[in-house]
């Protein structure tokens, strides 16, 4: 259950930039999850409530966008997106493909704060 | 007072990549190769590990090894007893290693007198995935127990790791192994990947596992 250390980096890594900026207060966090990066938005959700009581965050509403798996194809020449996390293979041509072009993002897009 | 939106674009992770690039370096320049263990627990990391060290001590090879477990220092004592310097991690609870927690330990080691420094997870095919450790090489391993279709359920955790290794081998028949399925299993999930089946109770493909370790560590430091 490690979306409660995930939470509190996320908590970690905001107030950089709430500090930097002197701000009051974040209302939003967005976040760029991708389908690799083996996080639970719901438990991620759950944890980011808890861990923002008390801090600048609490009551920040967490939006999450989650990243599919986009790996590239050497014999169809393009990016594919992969309908599943646990099968490298092209969805047009069936070739084998290790390229992982996104889904392992972890990140904090960007905060929306009150000056 | 004004609302705005900021563009932040870092990683969550970004305080244990950045002590994990830290050791990284440190490691680097020490001229230590380290290896992060990870697997279920059960699958025989430890014995696995034990029998390396005994191995490399044997060889004339200088390794060490830090553990994490949440609770007892049962896994450093079974280490230990191969020669080689151990440090047992205590989590706690928590259900992975961190960089922080490794560069904790160095002190208790002379990293330039060290040939190998190995770090054996806390026993979870999940949460260790995220976690940079500063290491050379990420090893998964799983059993003949497991099922062959674990790395159809971990796919995080197989595309973060270098080699996969297929463990207590010996027991292959009892369980009615069926090795083809797991080779097709892990190259679904990560096409390519380095594959060793071995036993590290009979040592039965043992020998492929220290040269790989011995041909990863020239590469690095030749």
């Amino acid at each position: 259950m490690h979306e409660l250390s995930i939470a509190t980096s996320i908590v970690d890594v905001a107030m950089e930039t709430v500090d930097r900026l002197n701000a009051s207060r974040v209302s939003a966090v967005n976040l760029r999850i991708g389908r690799l990066a083996g996080v639970d938005a719901d438990a991620l959700r759950f944890s980011f409530d808890v861990v923002t009581q008390g801090t600048r965050l609490e009551g920040a509403a967490l939006a999450i966008a989650e990243l599919p798996v986009v790996a590239f194809c050497d014999r169809c020449d393009r990016d594919v997106e992969l309908p599943a996390a646990n099968f490298m293979h092209c969805p047009l041509c069936d070739q084998v493909t290790g390229i992982i072009r996104q889904g392992k993002e972890l990140e904090i897009a960007s905060l929306e704060i009150d000056e | 007072m004004t609302t705005r939106i900021v563009e932040v674009r870092a990683g969550i992770l970004k305080k244990n990549d950045e002590l994990a690039r830290d050791l990284r370096r440190r490691f680097e320049s020490a001229g230590v190769f380290v290896v992060n263990l990870v697997s279920s627990p059960g699958t025989g990391k430890t014995a696995f590990l034990e029998h390396t060290l005994s191995y490399l001590l044997a060889h004339g090879r200088r390794a060490a090894a830090i553990v994490g477990d949440l609770e007892t220092d049962n896994d450093a004592r079974r280490l230990a007893r191969s020669g080689a310097p151990v440090r047992q991690v205590n989590t706690h609870g928590r259900c992975h290693l961190e960089a922080e927690n490794i560069g904790a330990e160095l002190g208790a080691f002379g990293l330039t007198d060290l040939d190998y420094l190995f770090i054996e997870n806390v026993g979870n095919l999940v949460c260790p995935s995220s976690y940079d450790l500063g290491e050379a090489l990420r090893v998964v391993l799983l059993s003949v127990t497991e099922g062959e279709d674990k790395p159809l359920k971990y796919p995080t955790m197989f595309n973060s790791a270098d080699v996969a290794i297929i463990t207590k081998i010996d027991l292959a028949a009892a369980c009615e192994f069926d090795a083809a399925a797991a080779h097709r299993a892990i190259n679904d999930v990560r096409p390519g990947m380095r594959i060793l089946e071995l036993s590290a109770k009979t040592g039965q493909g043992m020998d492929a596992w220290y040269a790989l370790l011995d041909d990863a560590r020239r590469a690095r430091h030749p």
